[in-house]
């Protein structure tokens, strides 16, 4: 039985990547640890859940990873997605942490993928995790209930009590039942606040009511919302969050890495109105994915359809969801629900204005159109071959970019630029003082990962002064 | 007959229709292509056949790594359990392979099945002993070359072996030639000894059941552990060494005239001992498992033929064993009559349980040696 008026030396809010990490490190020297996870059991772990792998930092091969990946490499690639946006000392820290991460996870109950294998051919740069991030919770759960922290499911906290940048207690809601919780030391990894539709409404207006969530229904942000209500510093544009085109079908919350879909290089994408608005071509999909989210979020109905014929139809990776058949562009149309001689005359128009070129998918090839506004610059071909397909795209938030400022030693950092005595930040919810903009796969987990180590060691310092 | 066929067939094609659905949620996924075969032979895939999926069943050994890891399982509306999906196809594909046709029907509560079987048989061959023989023969204490003929004659008991194996091995050839024409490589590719050699390896080391990593399964809970093939190693090795052990017995009396009881420390009785305690343990540890086992995956229904045949092996080997231990008593001719109704039964269900599941298996893993030659790279 846990008990709750027993003063900790560490609460842990979250039942993530970055909360076990902090949880275990801080267990590991000697604290009493009470994690609290707002989800119930068989949907514990957040985000984390719906991850493959983690980017690490190596300068030679390892059991998990091939070639070499140095430091600088991986600076270069964060300083490109981020366009500068970012702390130079706590990403540099984070790449170098990186480095040696895999072993200590290993440890502690995460199973890798041998660095041979792998879909997205990224086992250069990343670590895939064996059966996904949930096999990587489930691990770090067996080894903390092993390690004895005290963990609660449906376990929400509601609340905090700061005084001068001091945490003092939780209220927190377990089961049905409240309680206030005292610990000496707070770690807040509770993600970001994605799945807070009234949130997100403040930045996106009624739009926000068609986004669907990949990840989890439990990041509702109000940890966020009230460490920044009791004076901690903001990183992050409040107004931008990590959005890519996904399947429309897909479910509201948790759909996860299968709605994702792949076809839009490929394909012609049109409006509720059957028109384009956007070159398809632009460049590679991992390089565009991101801003196709934002596109269609920002269409009438925040709605799109990629239409592609028989030809396209292997190019990329399946889907979930089966895409919508017909053999003609009239019964697609149909079937969509799409104005049909609108429909009709995109599609003529685009194939009219596509000159001949070589495909090859592998590079920027010269198939592009000529006269089209939008034009379609690479990878454009007549779809003229029956069956032809559709998938419907709608804008899925992977997650919000707001969280709290940190400093080297994980602590949130005050209005006064001071840093906190006992409240630490892990993961997500503090992911945008390295992510300030764009995303590179795999550092969620990485940034999570360190930061979660950190937070626990300094709380496990804190707890014995 | 017509109607319960119509039925048949709508049940296995929502058994189908499920593992399609199934296949094509983790072909977009792929998190668990490290754990077992299923996965590495789905990504050279984007459509599943019925045929596809049959293979694909059969590859599968239930070990669960992928329900625990998969972010879809229930509660989750995609209500996604993969061992459950496979399990149920495969006990679908029994039927369908069954050799010959009509008798698929015994894959129907296949427990049940089973147990009358081995109760009809060991009654029938002791009711035949008695008939055959005066109390004062079956009850006397027999020793030297020839006792357990003195019991049930040469013959018949010759004779009744190689009939109920010689039927075991027809239908078990029958069952594997309809599967290899139905879920083989078809045009895939052919059979070559470095794919025959491949399939060996995984199935003689029961690869997949490593998670990959080698440290095992979710069996019988979340965490990973080698226990489930430990056990199985034990019996399958223990079945493999009480086969020896009969072949040599077979070699000694038809080549050297060498007639049985042996001695204790005759080749055919060390062999057949320690291949008996392999028998006891493997699928007496197989059985525990599964009754400690989170049955969130497991199809309850479908316990019984697996449990049923594990029984039936554990009391060949237990008879067999105590026959050796009593075999200078008065009391050999009964356990004798025991041993031999147990054993021919086994025989004769051979084709009709849990144990085809060896057949199909090892023949997908071929399917799969052959696959992953001509493999291209995933994610095309
Ligand atoms: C579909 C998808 C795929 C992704 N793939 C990758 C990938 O391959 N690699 C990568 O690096 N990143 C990936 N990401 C991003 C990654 O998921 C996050 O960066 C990472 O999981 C963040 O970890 P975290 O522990 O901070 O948050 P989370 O894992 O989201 O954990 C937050 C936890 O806090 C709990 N919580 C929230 N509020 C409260 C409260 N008030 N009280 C109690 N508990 C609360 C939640 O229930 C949850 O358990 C992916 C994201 C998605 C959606
Ligand atoms: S079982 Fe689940 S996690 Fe594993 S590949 Fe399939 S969908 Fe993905
Ligand atoms: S249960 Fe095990 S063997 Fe079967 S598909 Fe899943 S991981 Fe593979």
């Amino acid at each position: 039985m846990v008990d709750l008026t027993k003063n900790y030396d560490a609460l842990v809010i979250g039942g993530g990547n970055a909360a076990l990490c902090a949880a275990i490190t801080a267990r590991e020297q000697g604290c009493s640890v009470l994690l609290l996870e707002h989800a119930p059991r068989h949907f514990r772990g957040g985000n984390s859940r719906h991850t493959r792998n983690l980017r690490c930092m190596h300068d030679e091969p390892t059991d998990v990873l091939t070639d070499a990946y140095h430091e600088d490499e991986y600076w270069d690639d964060l300083m490109r997605v981020t366009k500068g946006v970012t702390t130079e000392s706590l990403a540099r820290m984070t790449i170098r942490a990186s480095a040696e991460v895999t072993p200590w996870m290993v440890e502690r109950g995460v199973r890798f993928q041998p660095s041979l294998g792998g879909t997205l051919n990224l086992g250069r740069t990343n670590a895939f995790f064996l059966g996904g991030g949930k096999a990587l919770v489930n691990g770090y759960f067996a080894t903390a209930e092993r390690l004895g922290i005290d963990i609660l499911y449906d376990t929400e906290v509601r609340n905090l009590k700061i005084r001068d940048g001091v945490f003092q207690s939780a209220d927190v809601i377990s089961k049905g039942f409240p309680y206030t919780v005292t610990a000496r030391n707070l770690v807040c990894a509770s993600g970001g606040f994605q799945a807070n539709l009234d949130w997100l409404k403040e930045s996106w207006g009624p739009a926000a009511d068609n986004f669907i969530i990949r990840g989890t229904s439990y990041n509702k942000g109000r940890m966020l919302r009230v460490l920044l209500d009791n004076g901690v510093t903001s990183v992050g544009d409040p107004k931008q969050c990590h959005a890519v085109a996904i399947d429309a079908r897909a479910p509201q919350f948790d759909g996860g890495i299968v709605t994702r879909l792949d076809c839009v290089p490929f394909s012609i994408v049109v409006d509720r109105d059957a028109q384009r608005f956007y070159d398809e071509g632009e460049d590679f999909w991992p390089k565009r994915y991101a801003i196709w989210g934002r596109l269609v979020a920002a269409q009438p109905d925040q709605i799109a359809y990629a239409i592609i014929d028989a030809k396209c139809i292997k190019l990329f990776m399946p889907s979930v969801f089966p895409a919508i058949e017909s053999d003609s562009i009239a019964g697609l149309a149909e079937k969509l629900g799409l104005d049909v001689a609108a429909l009709e005359k995109t599609v003529a128009d685009y194939n009219a204005a596509v000159q001949p070129g070589t495909f090859d998918n592998s590079i920027l090839d010269n198939c592009a159109t000529d006269g089209l506004t939008p034009p379609k610059t690479h990878w454009a071909r007549k779809i003229e071959d029956g069956p032809f397909y559709a998938y419907p795209l709608r804008p899925g938030i992977t997650f919000t970019y707001l969280g709290v400022k940190v400093d080297a030693e994980a602590r949130m950092v005050m209005a006064n630029d001071q840093p906190s005595e006992n409240m630490f930040a892990s993961g997500e919810i503090m992911a945008g003082n390295i992510l300030g903009q764009g995303y590179l796969a795999g550092l969620g987990m990485t940034i999570g990962t360190v930061f979660g180590r950190i937070a626990g060691k300094e709380a496990a310092k804190n707890a014995k002064h | 007959m017509q109607s319960t066929e119509i039925v048949k067939t709508a049940q296995r094609q929502a058994v189908l229709d499920d593992a399609r659905r199934a296949m094509e949620i983790c072909n977009a996924c792929r998190y668990c292509e490290g754990y077992c075969a299923v996965f590495p032979a789905m990504e050279q895939r984007r459509a599943f056949s019925d045929s596809d999926l049959n293979y694909l069943a059969n590859l599968c050994h239930n070990c669960r790594g992928c329900y625990y890891s998969c972010q879809y399982a229930p509660p989750h509306e995609f209500n996604l359990n993969i061992p459950k999906t496979f399990q149920k196809l495969r006990a679908e594909s029994y039927e369908q392979y069954a050799w010959p046709g009509p008798l698929a029907r015994l894959f129907h509560r296949n427990g049940l099945i089973v147990c009358m079987a081995t109760a009809l048989g060991v009654a029938g061959v002791l009711l035949l002993t008695m008939l055959l023989q005066t109390s004062d023969i079956l009850f006397a204490a027999h020793s030297g070359p020839g006792a357990f003929y003195a019991v049930i004659p040469y013959e018949l008991m010759v004779g009744l072996a190689s009939l109920t194996f010689g039927y075991a091995i027809v239908a078990l050839t029958g069952g594997a030639i309809k599967y290899w024409r139905d879920a083989g490589p078809g045009t895939e590719g052919s059979v070559s000894w470095s794919t025959l050699w491949q399939a060996f390896q995984d199935a003689a080391t029961l690869k997949h059941l490593g998670g990959g990593t080698g440290e095992g399964c979710a069996y019988p809970d979340e965490a990973f552990s080698n226990i489930r093939r430990v056990f199985h190693h034990f019996m399958f090795y223990g079945f493999m060494l009480c086969f020896a052990a009969t072949s040599v017995a077979t070699i000694y009396d038809h080549v050297f005239g060498w007639v049985a009881p042996y001695g204790w420390f005759s080749i055919p009785v060390i062999l057949g001992t320690v291949g008996g305690m392999g028998l006891l343990i493997g699928p007496a540890g197989l059985v525990w498992l599964k009754f400690k086992a989170d049955d969130a995956s497991a199809e309850k229904n479908l316990m019984g033929m697996d449990v049923a045949f594990l029984a039936l092996l554990f009391l060949v080997s237990l008879t067999g064993l105590i026959l050796l231990v009593i075999r200078e008593t008065p009391a050999m001719g009964i356990a004798l009559a025991i041993h031999l109704g147990f054993v021919l039964t086994l025989f004769l269900v051979l084709p009709y349980s849990k144990f085809v599941h060896g057949i199909y298996r090892s023949a997908a893993l071929v399917r799969y040696a052959i696959e992953m030659k001509n493999a291209k790279p995933s994610g095309e």
